[in-house]
């Protein structure tokens, strides 16, 4: 047992840690479930010296910089490229309403180092793919409140890519959260020893979306009428306006021509806030889940870097928690497994079948490319190993490719033929081969 | 008309702010947040008292009251985030509200700095809060108390505790908690009465399919779902003496005739409304029959006995058992999922259910204007009331709080008021006594239960728990009944989204305990 330094003094002024008095609790003394051999009882300095970067700073963001501050960690780094809106003031609690339109990096920085005291923040206020391997690797470790997929995938790939065999500092974890209403998941990746983001691409499939001739042609629900306005209408009559989905006039403009569709064909229901919510895509958003989720991955951080008790994304051991708050509470804790031809994380010569039906022309199979829970690609190019079926990473390559869209895939490429297809959103090639839908 | 340029039907100011949430729990949900004043009686190193309010001070509840008389010391800034170096030697409850308020000026915040023990002894000291939360420790005759307030006042009642990795809440509802907007996952609430449909729908669908078998392609392929399986059951009757595919085994049989109707001469090779319609088959080919729960909910004394100051849930709750008395089935919710149809056939078939619920409506509301009447009830329910109740009659639920079982003060382990400098491994020196001190209290509890429950327990399963106990009570010990912070926002954020389902009377709130181990990362909810 290591020996109270932190005798109390009457005036306040006591000794550097004393307000660290129950961290400090933890830090000093091995608990039963401690690992004898990881643990060192009095240290520190682990996590005053431990840079991490936390990146998001949304409604988990602020909550992840507050609680890695109150979780003794000294420098902590934050990446966010949003600046604050209105709609955010619900829940992102460093921000004010005299702050929207700054970037939230910055406030979100200096309000928490100004909050509690000694604490280093240092924020960058642009994206996660500005920043290169040099950077992500001096830090001890990642924390994610992202609110994209692509942007998950992105820094996935980025942190297994960094892992060199040779050098154990070069693997750093990654965690992760995210959140819907009341339901939130918590997870921790040990890039190549455990799953990781793109392993469990399946679990993040994408709404399918509405045929374009129901949209086009036969509107049922408020929502169709929604997208026609959002996806037709507009390319047709401001096809020269670029369409903000922040500007209230271009939403207003939506919300009517899709009241006005719904009209036509008798369909109730299109309010602004449904065309503003289809749109943009927005999911419901609560401080409560925000602070359970964004809790449950700073209480990992803390126990990995700390070893104070166990931690999830150990191999072979749980790694993924899930959150349910609908009905009653029900937390679902398990091992997510590493699949062996992750296009990321897996054998590098293993190509994963793709069914891919022999009639769809190469334009339809593009489009559903971006749609298939195990690619979700919106712009990839496509080669297979005879020829380039359509590259739209360079101007001249999709001109030449172009006149392929319009084959079927049955004349293109054949079965067990091997397609790789990369996208610009991620850094690594994607290895399938072709397998004829019956 | 056409000329006239459109007004701009933006939304205010305040569902800009709280869009997200009112996606949630709607303009309802946000008025009867609005309408709360809560209380919180904090103690402790007080975090999670404070991190719980803070998530409800963000979507703006009412007003909230801190009750908290402890003087702010250093280690609050290690783990308190609502405290500046500036607040040391100031009162806690003072400084905590400041702070608390700055995060949304449409909320009002005070703060209590008396002691607990006397602020209590006041006359109607908690008669202006409408949800109370209380953070251990807390003297026991002092939780009574509060539990007594909470039973006789039909005050929802919070009790939080957060030590080390960690915590645990529980939660004092009234004896009778209904709620109609439980939030079922919408895959749960499709109810479409193939198997007992009425005579429009039934027309309807002969209506669609009428000449299937020579039907021009465009027309054959959307027709829809509704409509193909109505028509295959009429199909499938005739073959099995009028009987329906009552089994899992029929129901087979059943979607293969379905799947055999559908077209393959189209350039997709298939019908996307075929495959819908058989894809439906297991889920949607059910008897109507209200689930167990519901059942329950119309035998209980409050909806069988209409008083004059009966609530309206048990008014419509009655009236909807007497519908249920008569058809064996629960009012049409009226809701159609979207399929393959052409528009004006969808909205065709929306009418049909539609017009269906609405008919329904008003025999149950007709029931609910008789039971007022002969109740002697002074105010009407209102229709829209009435009308949400029988869209969600399927998935109503009834919790039934309980009273806490509150242990008085005795034994080795005594929790003090001020329990900062008294909980168990506060100090260094005491770390093992204390280990031993709750290890051997914890064993007499399981002791006392095993017995309690009159439960045979072998040797080997006795052995097991007698290490797990001393397991946890090692690691709850060497916290020394210190907060971190982790593990008190964590618990803030489930404890705050209990209490906006309670104050919402939204989704469903625990019943009635809930732990969490941030050790392993798992909850668990208990009823005790």
């Amino acid at each position: 047992m290591a020996a109270a330094d932190v005798a109390p003094l009457p005036n306040g002024s006591e000794g550097t840690r004393t307000r660290w008095k129950y961290l400090d609790r933890i830090l000093d003394r091995p608990g039963p479930f401690t690992d004898p051999d990881s643990f060192a009882p009095g240290n520190h300095e682990t996590l005053e010296i431990a840079k991490v970067l936390h990146s998001g700073a949304g409604g988990l963001g602020c909550e992840i910089l507050k609680n890695l501050a109150l979780s003794g960690f000294k420098d902590i780094h934050v990446i966010d490229m949003d600046t604050i809106d209105v709609s955010n003031l619900n829940r992102q609690f460093l921000f004010r309403a005299a702050d929207v339109g700054k970037y939230k990096a910055e406030v979100a920085a200096a309000f928490v180092e100004k909050r509690v005291k000694g604490v280093s923040i240092t924020p960058y206020c642009g994206k996660i793919q500005d920043k290169d391997e040099a950077y992500y690797k001096q830090f001890a470790l990642i924390v994610c409140g992202l609110d994209s997929i692509e942007a998950r995938r992105w820094i996935n790939s980025m942190l297994v890519g960094m892992v060199d065999g040779n050098d154990p500092d070069s693997m750093k974890p990654l965690i992760d959260g995210g959140t819907e209403g009341f339901k939130g998941q918590a997870k921790v990746i040990f890039p190549t020893m455990t799953s990781c983001i793109e392993c469990q691409l399946d679990m993040h499939a994408p709404r399918a979306a509405v045929p374009l001739c129901t949209l086009a042609t036969i509107p049922r629900q408020p929502q169709h009428c929604i997208e026609w306005a959002h996806i037709i209408a507009w390319e047709e009559e401001r096809k020269e306006i670029t369409l903000d989905t922040d500007d209230p006039e271009h939403i207003t403009w939506l919300f009517q021509k899709a009241l006005k569709r719904a009209e036509e064909f008798n369909i109730p229901g299109v309010t602004y806030s449904m065309t503003q919510g289809v749109v943009k895509n927005i999911i419901p958003a609560i401080a409560s889940t925000n602070a359970i989720v964004a809790a449950s991955c700073c209480n990992e951080a803390f126990k990995i870097l700390t070893n104070a008790n166990p931690f999830l994304g150990f191999p072979g051991t749980d790694g993924y928690m899930m959150y349910t708050g609908d009905e009653s509470v029900y937390t679902y804790t398990f091992e997510y497994e590493k699949k062996e031809d992750c296009p990321v994380c897996g054998e590098d010569a293993l190509a994963r079948p793709l069914q891919i039906d022999p009639e769809a022309t190469l334009q339809e199979f593009v489009d559903s490319l971006a749609e298939r829970p195990e690619a979700q690609l919106k712009t990839p190019s496509i080669r297979t190993t005879e020829k380039s079926l359509y590259i739209q990473s360079a101007a001249d390559y999709e001109r030449m490719t172009r006149p392929n869209l319009e084959k079927k895939m049955k004349d293109l490429t054949a079965e067990g033929e091997e397609m790789l297809i990369s996208d610009k959103a991620f850094p690594m090639m994607f290895k399938f081969s072709v397998v004829w839908k019956k | 008309m056409a000329d006239i340029p459109p007004p701009l039907q933006g939304p205010t100011a305040k569902e800009k702010k709280y869009d997200r949430q009112l996606r949630l729990w709607g303009a309802t949900g946000q008025i009867a947040l609005e309408n709360s004043h809560i209380l919180l009686i904090n103690s402790g190193p007080g975090v999670v008292g404070l991190e719980t309010l803070k998530n409800l001070v963000l979507p703006g509840a009412g007003t909230f009251t801190i009750q908290d008389s402890a003087v702010v010391d250093e280690a609050d800034l290690g783990v308190n985030f609502f405290l500046e170096e500036k607040h040391l030697g100031g009162f806690r409850a003072e400084h905590t509200c400041v702070l608390l308020k700055e995060l949304n000026p449409d909320v009002q915040g005070h703060s209590i700095s008396e002691p607990v023990e006397s602020w209590l002894t006041q006359p109607d000291a908690l008669k202006p809060y409408s949800l109370i939360i209380v953070t251990a420790p807390i003297q026991p005759d002092l939780l009574a108390k509060l539990a007594a307030h909470a039973d006789q006042a039909l005050v929802p009642l919070f009790y939080i505790h957060s030590v080390g990795f960690y915590s645990h809440f529980s939660i004092h509802l009234p004896p009778a908690f209904p709620i109609v907007d439980t939030h079922p996952s919408p895959e749960t609430t499709t109810d479409l009465r193939l198997l007992k449909p009425w005579p429009e729908l039934i027309a309807y669908a002969e209506e669609k399919t009428k000449g299937i078998e020579s039907m021009a392609a465009d027309d054959h392929g959307h027709i829809p779902y509704v409509a193909i399986l109505l028509h295959y059951l009429q199909v499938w009757k005739k073959e099995h003496n009028g009987e329906v595919p009552n089994n899992y085994k029929d129901k087979t049989a059943f979607r293969h005739l379905v799947t055999a109707a559908t077209r393959t001469d189209t350039p997709e090779g298939g019908e996307e409304n075929f495959e819908e319609a058989v894809s439906a088959v297991l889920k949607s080919l059910n008897a109507p029959e209200p689930s167990s729960t519901v059942k329950e909910i119309f035998k209980v004394p409050e909806c069988v006995i209409i008083r004059d100051n009966s609530p309206p849930f048990w008014v419509i709750a009655h009236a909807i058992g007497l519908f249920y008395t008569k058809y064996g089935v629960l009012p049409v919710p009226g809701a159609v999922p979207d399929m393959k149809a052409r528009s004006a056939d969808y909205i065709q078939l929306q009418n049909v259910y539609k017009s269906k619920a609405r008919k329904d409506l008003a025999e149950v509301l007709e029931s609910v204007r008789f039971l007022e009447r002969n109740a002697n009830m002074s105010t009407h329910i209102e229709e829209k009331d009435v009308e949400a109740f029988c869209k969600n009659a399927a998935h109503i639920k009834l919790v039934r709080g309980r009273p806490f079982h509150v242990v008085p003060a005795e034994g080795d382990l005594k929790f003090g008021a001020n329990a900062k400098s008294l909980a168990p491994g506060s100090s260094d020196a005491d770390f093992d006594s204390d280990t031993e001190k709750m290890t051997s209290t914890a064993l007499k509890l399981v002791d006392s239960l095993v017995k309690e429950a009159s439960y045979t327990i072998d040797e080997d399963e006795y052995d097991t728990i007698r290490a797990q106990i001393a397991e946890l009570a090692q690691e709850l010990v060497r916290a020394g009944g210190g907060e971190l912070h982790n593990i008190a926002a964590l618990t803030g954020g489930m404890v705050s989204q209990e209490v906006i389902k309670v104050i919402t009377e939204q989704y469903v709130p625990v019943d009635n305990t809930c732990v969490f181990d941030g050790v392993r990362s798992k909850s668990s909810v208990f009823r005790v």
